[in-house]
């Protein structure tokens, strides 16, 4: 346990998860190199193909490993040599140097009604124009941080500062599928018709998750997304051809 | 040939051993919500374990099965009927073409395990054949079974079915029972409750240091009944609130299969098959795998303790219930003379 021994408190850390699993914490907050590693000693542990390994799973400043055994020694072996990579990936990737660029995906949102619920809220909240809160939203340096919560969602940092704004008070029963909407100094997609709590600018007529899709999500961790802005003209056409598909 | 619904029961859904290696997509394993049972009724039948079976929970489902099957039903044990007659529970039992299984209301256990030789044959999505809801696909059309679903057998399911129950026979006495044909040998079932007041097992949570000592000695104290809003998701405890020591902002991050999760109300929720891959409450301690399945055989209003365990009883734990399984699923396989598919 390395990474441990300089103190309780330091991190970053290896610790059991439960009796199937090990957590690599990186950061205490959100911290978006932290992130970025995270993102990197994921891909890099996945890539060992280790049968055992049944889900590899990056969240903002962690990574968890979930592994497989039958007996009490494999599973305290699995642990230990679970521990043991994670240490090494972390070194290696955090002394690689820059990461390669990653690959941007565009995603079209119509930032006008009916799509944009919530976005005089935001102006009024932030004290922009709907405008203002557009062209920002839009020209953001988005990046996904995670995916979690429900299938394909992807969690994006990168939103400008002014568009800082709390949940809603009172979260929405239904919010529509595609629906872009910022919490928290984040942005997150609705892949399906969910409640939900955060302010909603715009929707996007893109599947972010279709199963019989190859790849299935849209998004992976770590990708970059520029959003452009379309009018709901742009909308229906890109909707329709989406299911003529 | 298909299995056709006729009345859909609670909640039915077509379930296997889930999906691997998608949760930084957001996908959870899911599948069985007990899958040492899902196991057995499929070596029950001489399946593989990985073979999709239909999971019932607590009033199960009216079916028509549309050839000549063998089936088992082990689990949760069901008030279940063939064509007006008691259905034997935990043991291979062939039926005709258009016999009519009703499976009623649960007594004894929560979930119910239909397995059919040769396995239902409805589409993998993922890699997997198993309902997953919140994402609505897997299964029959991502959803829990409407009525006039029909699932599919296997391709020669019928063939499979008399030529396997030829060779369990070859040893034993066959017991004709109305219009079904059985054996007088059963499964035991090894995730019931053995009665009302489990205790099921719990390591150390990741935020177990957040909460004052007296909420973990409550939660380790305490007597809980599972809440009747708890489903494949997760199961809500009812008992008292769980205090943190102060204010606590957890990253989201992965959870567990297990994981006991502590929402402000301070109404625990422990997450089970369907649970979110993540997710920002504290977690106070993790049920380890070997009561995973024993948990989820608690229905709505059960009563439960949980018990602190170090990492290592866990393990031990773990190993102890593969064995049996193991055992037990080895033993049940060498009636079909260890052919199954």
């Amino acid at each position: 346990m390395e990474p441990t021994s300089r103190g309780r408190n330091a991190l970053p850390t290896v610790s059991p998860l439960g009796d199937s699993a090990v957590l690599l914490t990186l950061a205490e907050c959100l911290d978006l190199d932290a992130n970025a590693l995270a993102g990197r000693v994921a891909r890099d542990i996945r890539g060992r193909d280790l049968p055992w390994v049944s889900d590899i799973v990056p969240a903002l400043v962690t990574v968890a490993v979930h592994f497989e055994a039958r007996t009490a020694r494999t599973a305290a072996e699995r642990r230990a040599m679970l521990e043991r990579l994670l240490v090494e990936s972390l070194a290696r990737e955090a002394g690689a140097g820059p990461a390669p660029a990653p690959r941007t995906v565009e995603i079209p949102v119509c930032y006008e009604s009916p799509y944009a619920e919530d976005l005089l809220e935001v102006a009024a909240h932030t004290g922009l124009t709907p405008p203002e809160v557009v062209r920002m939203h839009s020209a953001s340096p988005h990046r996904v941080l995670m995916i979690g919560f429900a299938p394909g969602q992807p969690y994006l940092g990168g939103l400008d500062a002014r568009l800082a704004m709390p949940r809603r008070s009172s979260p929405r029963h239904r919010v529509e599928a595609g629906s872009v909407a910022i919490a928290n100094a984040q942005t997150s997609i609705y892949p399906f018709a969910t409640p939900g709590g955060w302010n909603v600018i715009g929707r996007t007529p893109l599947v972010l998750f279709d199963p019989v899709r190859k790849p299935a999500s849209l998004l992976e961790p770590g990708d970059a997304v520029a959003f452009v802005p379309i009018s709901t003209g742009d909308f229906g056409r890109i909707a329709s051809g989406q299911h003529a598909r | 040939m298909t299995l056709r619904v006729l009345r859909p029961g609670v909640l039915a859904t077509v379930q296997d051993l889930g999906r691997r290696g998608l949760g930084h997509l957001g996908v959870v394993a899911g599948g069985a919500m007990d899958p040492v049972s899902h196991r057995v009724a499929n070596a029950l039948v001489g399946n593989r374990g990985d073979a999709a079976t239909l999971e019932v929970a607590l009033l199960g489902p009216e079916l028509l099965i549309g050839c000549d099957a063998l089936v088992a039903l082990h689990g949760g044990e069901f008030a279940a009927e063939i064509d007006g007659a008691p259905l034997p529970q935990s043991r291979p039992v062939l039926l005709p073409a258009d016999a009519r299984l009703r499976i009623g209301r649960v007594t004894a256990g929560c979930f119910g395990y239909l397995a059919v030789a040769g396995g239902l044959h409805v589409d993998p999505v993922l890699g997997s054949r198993s309902t997953y809801l919140a994402g609505g696909f897997g299964g029959w059309r991502g959803r829990s079974l409407a009525r006039d679903a029909a699932l599919p057998f296997a391709e020669g399911a019928e063939a499979l079915a008399h030529a396997r129950f030829a060779r369990v026979t070859a040893r034993h006495r066959i017991v004709a029972l109305g219009r079904c044909q059985t054996v007088r040998w059963l499964a035991p079932p090894i995730t019931l409750p053995e009665h009302d007041g489990s205790v099921i097992r719990a390591v150390d949570g990741l935020h177990s240091g957040l909460f004052d000592k007296a909420a973990r000695a409550l939660f380790f104290g305490e007597r809980w009944r599972i809440a009747p809003d708890s489903n494949r998701m997760g199961f809500r405890l009812l008992g008292p609130r769980l205090a943190l020591a102060g204010p606590a902002e957890i990253l989201s991050q992965a959870t567990c299969l297990g994981t006991v999760q502590v929402p402000p109300g301070g109404q625990p929720i422990v997450l089970m098959a369907d649970h979110q891959t993540t997710g920002g409450y504290p977690g106070i301690a993790e049920v380890i795998a070997a009561d995973v399945p024993r948990l989820a055989q608690l229905k709505p209003s059960a009563s439960v303790r949980f018990a602190e365990v170090t990492l290592a009883e866990a393990d031990a734990a773990r190993e102890a219930a593969c064995t049996l399984v193991d055992q037990l699923v080895e033993r049940i396989l060498w009636e079909f003379g260890n052919e199954g598919d």
